[in-house]
């Protein structure tokens, strides 16, 4: 057995479930932040496994998801520049705006080119030292500080035609606005490991602390998932709200210190637009002023937030808003499987390959 | 959302290049012998005879033109030869025609011609016409190769899409996702410790020896683009039957695991260029493994599955722990995903 199939073992998920099970006396219900957690439980049959005693619903936590549709014209706007490549995370290119999605300007003529990481954008811009690029920069405290370690290379090899449209966006704060809300009633959090390898799972005790709700980071295995349901489960048997580190193997309690410095370095907190969740107030990173040059926002003379609708796509009947704020499951959502597929999606939930419309989709189907 | 242009994932061979292939081509091409989408078309030159001769076409546009296991040229060869062999046929002639862009190196022209003869003889087919064309610089993107194949069924093989019953067996050649992340990984620079290498290979002979051991094999499939998920789909919505497979019995190598893992992709969704999916009566099952395994190209050959009667049309993967899910075709261009 390798290191990765021993968190696959179906034994000890077997004695997991059980385990969870048998704590479960009621209900449980645990919404998951982490599009990779939804991904996977989906993949992996859990939610199934562990029906009806134990509801998972799925959370925010696909950056693709909730990032604006003002923000996607106004990437599109960017790239129908002609002097402007824009560089993007290929998760992104088929994110609908209000008109079209990046995949369509494409094929009508923008220059837009799917990048690995903002190190390989950083090497477009060396190679092509006629063109100015322009990195669509998206993605949680996960992805933000390799974004950050860019500009910062960016600077020091004084680069004059590379530029980040920063859409990056913080856990804490959505997490919070969604349960301020108080649409969804949950006794759990599953906590995004990714995102707390970064921040330390200390950055998470205000759930336990503030609003009485468990959490338990969880890795991205099987049995990482159980574990820290079972946590969960205990706590709510114990009736005792706690934070767990469910993913020992990649997360402590301070987080990676260096990752944080480089983002207080290159970013400052702002507001953010969020599909679904309306505009949060300092959930968003901006570029800091002294990062201005490396700043699409300032360089372009673009507005802090983009104008225009957050989720346009809500005028079609779209529920994706619901979705992220786990109000409504997929299946809930009237265009979900008809008008609304992974092939012709209408709202961004189906469109990522983390969106918990596509995970139902892909892996459950339409149940008529 | 975008209703007038053609987008990359049209061409992705998920839904929407079928959406695009009916909708488009079989639409006013219409014909019986077309508009059964199978990898080769079986017709017959002479109209009293039983259809026997296969002919098929296939289009090469792969960036790296050299990757690790193969290049344009040997891939122009092993596509069109295995979409022959997948209806029993043996190949016996390809055309090949190039799309060669101004500015390209003669050196490595003579590289990919080299290597397309090559395969040619080790597939035991002959390329007996051809035709070269050269656009202007911008115009293509370096080289583009087109080959048409024709074969010949032997009598009492009767290999097709639609032929899939609900007992048979589901036996798949050997490991999947070699090539797709092959070139993915090489394309996009990103290293690993272990290279990983194109599958790339002609599948006539491993067909042959298989037919040999069970002359009637149910249905054969090479499972390039979108995939063993996406070719298991199509089988089971031509056939109108499901397919139940089992995700601990398909053979993936650990290092395309890994890189699949890394950039977020799901094997079952990657392009092979040198494996099959065969669909087996039960009975002929156990012979056809062990021809299959006796094979350079089906050593690691394994049963993966079942066709069933329950949901026609549909996919459903068993996981190591015991759940059921389904596996839907691809629908777009697969997207490495973000964190």
């Amino acid at each position: 057995m390798t290191h990765m199939e021993s968190f696959r073992d179906p034994a000890t998920a077997r004695r997991l479930i059980d385990a969870i099970l048998r704590q479960v006396t009621g209900s449980l219900r645990v919404i998951e932040f982490c599009g990779g957690h939804t991904h996977a439980i989906m993949r992996y049959g859990l939610r199934d496994a562990l029906a009806p005693q134990v509801t998972l619903l799925s959370g925010p936590g696909c950056p693709v998801c909730v990032t604006a549709s003002a923000d996607i014209d106004q990437a599109i706007a960017l790239s129908q520049r002609p002097e402007i490549t824009l560089a993007t995370f290929g998760d992104m290119i088929r994110v609908p705006g209000t008109k079209t999605s990046l995949q369509g300007a494409r094929a009508e003529g923008s220059d837009i080119r799917v990048v690995y990481s903002a190190l390989d954008a950083l090497q477009l811009a060396r190679e092509l030292p006629a063109r100015e690029i322009v990195m669509l920069g998206i993605g949680f405290e996960t992805t933000a500080p390799t974004i950050a370690a860019a500009i910062a290379q960016a600077r020091a090899e004084s680069l004059k035609n590379w530029s980040v449209y920063s859409m990056h966006k913080l856990t804490t704060p959505a997490m919070r606005a969604i349960l301020d809300a108080g649409e969804v009633a949950v006794d759990a959090v599953l906590g995004p490991g990714h995102v707390a390898a970064i921040t330390g799972w200390e950055a998470w005790s205000f759930l336990a602390t503030e609003y009485g709700v468990s959490c338990a980071v969880a890795g991205f295995e099987p049995t990482d998932i159980l574990q820290a349901l079972l946590a969960c489960a205990q706590d709510k048997a114990a009736g005792q709200p706690r934070v767990t580190n469910s993913y020992g193997r990649g997360v402590s309690a301070e987080g990676n210190l260096v990752a944080q410095g480089l983002m207080a370095q290159v970013f400052t907190t702002a507001d953010a637009a969020w599909r679904g969740l309306g505009i949060i107030p300092d959930s968003g990173l901006a570029i800091a002023p002294e990062y201005a040059a490396f700043d699409a926002r300032a360089r372009y003379a673009l507005p802090g937030l983009a104008e225009g609708p957050l989720d346009a796509e809500a005028a079609l009947g779209c529920r994706c808003g619901e979705v992220l704020r786990g109000v409504v499951e997929p299946a809930g959502c009237p265009l979900f499987g008809t008008a609304c597929t992974p092939a012709h999606p209408v709202g961004p939930c189906m469109v990522s390959a983390e969106g918990s419309c596509a995970a139902h989709y892909r892996y459950q189907g339409v149940v008529a | 959302m975008t209703d007038g242009v053609v987008l990359l994932a049209h061409g992705s061979g998920g839904i929407l290049s079928q959406e695009l292939i009916e909708n488009m081509f079989v639409r006013h091409h219409a014909n019986d012998v077309l508009s059964g989408m199978e990898d080769a078309a079986l017709v017959s030159l002479d109209d009293q005879a039983e259809a026997r001769v296969a002919i098929t076409t296939d289009s090469f546009v792969v960036q790296p033109l050299f990757f690790p296991g193969g290049d344009i040229g040997k891939l122009s060869v092993c596509g069109t030869v295995n979409d022959l062999a997948m209806r029993g046929a043996r190949p016996l002639y390809l055309t090949s025609a190039y799309i060669i862009e101004e500015g390209f190196s003669l050196t490595e022209l003579e590289r990919i011609v080299v290597s397309q003869a090559a395969t040619a003889r080790a597939a035991g087919v002959r390329i007996v016409a051809g035709d070269t064309k050269v656009v202007e610089r911008g115009s293509g993107d370096g080289i583009f190769i087109n080959t048409a194949g024709v074969g010949l069924v032997p009598e009492g093989v009767h290999v097709s899409a639609a032929n899939a019953r609900p007992g048979d067996v589901v036996l798949l050649s050997g490991a999947i996702g070699d090539h797709g992340l092959a070139i993915m990984t090489r394309r996009e620079g990103l290293q690993f410790s272990s290279p990983l290498r194109s599958d790339c290979a002609p599948l006539n002979d491993l067909v042959a020896t298989m037919l040999r051991a069970c002359p009637e094999i149910h249905v054969l499939r090479d499972p390039t683009r979108g995939g063993v998920a996406t070719a298991l789909n199509e089988i089971a919505q031509r056939s109108g039957v499901g397919i139940e497979i089992d995700e601990a019995q398909v053979p993936v190598h650990v290092p395309v695991q890994a890189a699949a893992e890394l950039l977020g992709l799901d094997p079952l969704y990657v392009a092979n260029e040198g494996k099959l999916l065969a669909i087996v009566p039960e009975s002929a099952a156990g012979a056809v493994l062990q021809a299959m395994q006796s094979h350079t190209y089906g050593v690691e050959a394994a049963a993966i599955g079942r066709v069933v009667s329950s949901s026609p049309g549909r996919v459903v993967l068993r996981t190591p722990l015991g759940t059921r899910r389904l596996v839907d075709m691809l629908s777009g261009e697969q997207l490495p995903r973000i964190c």
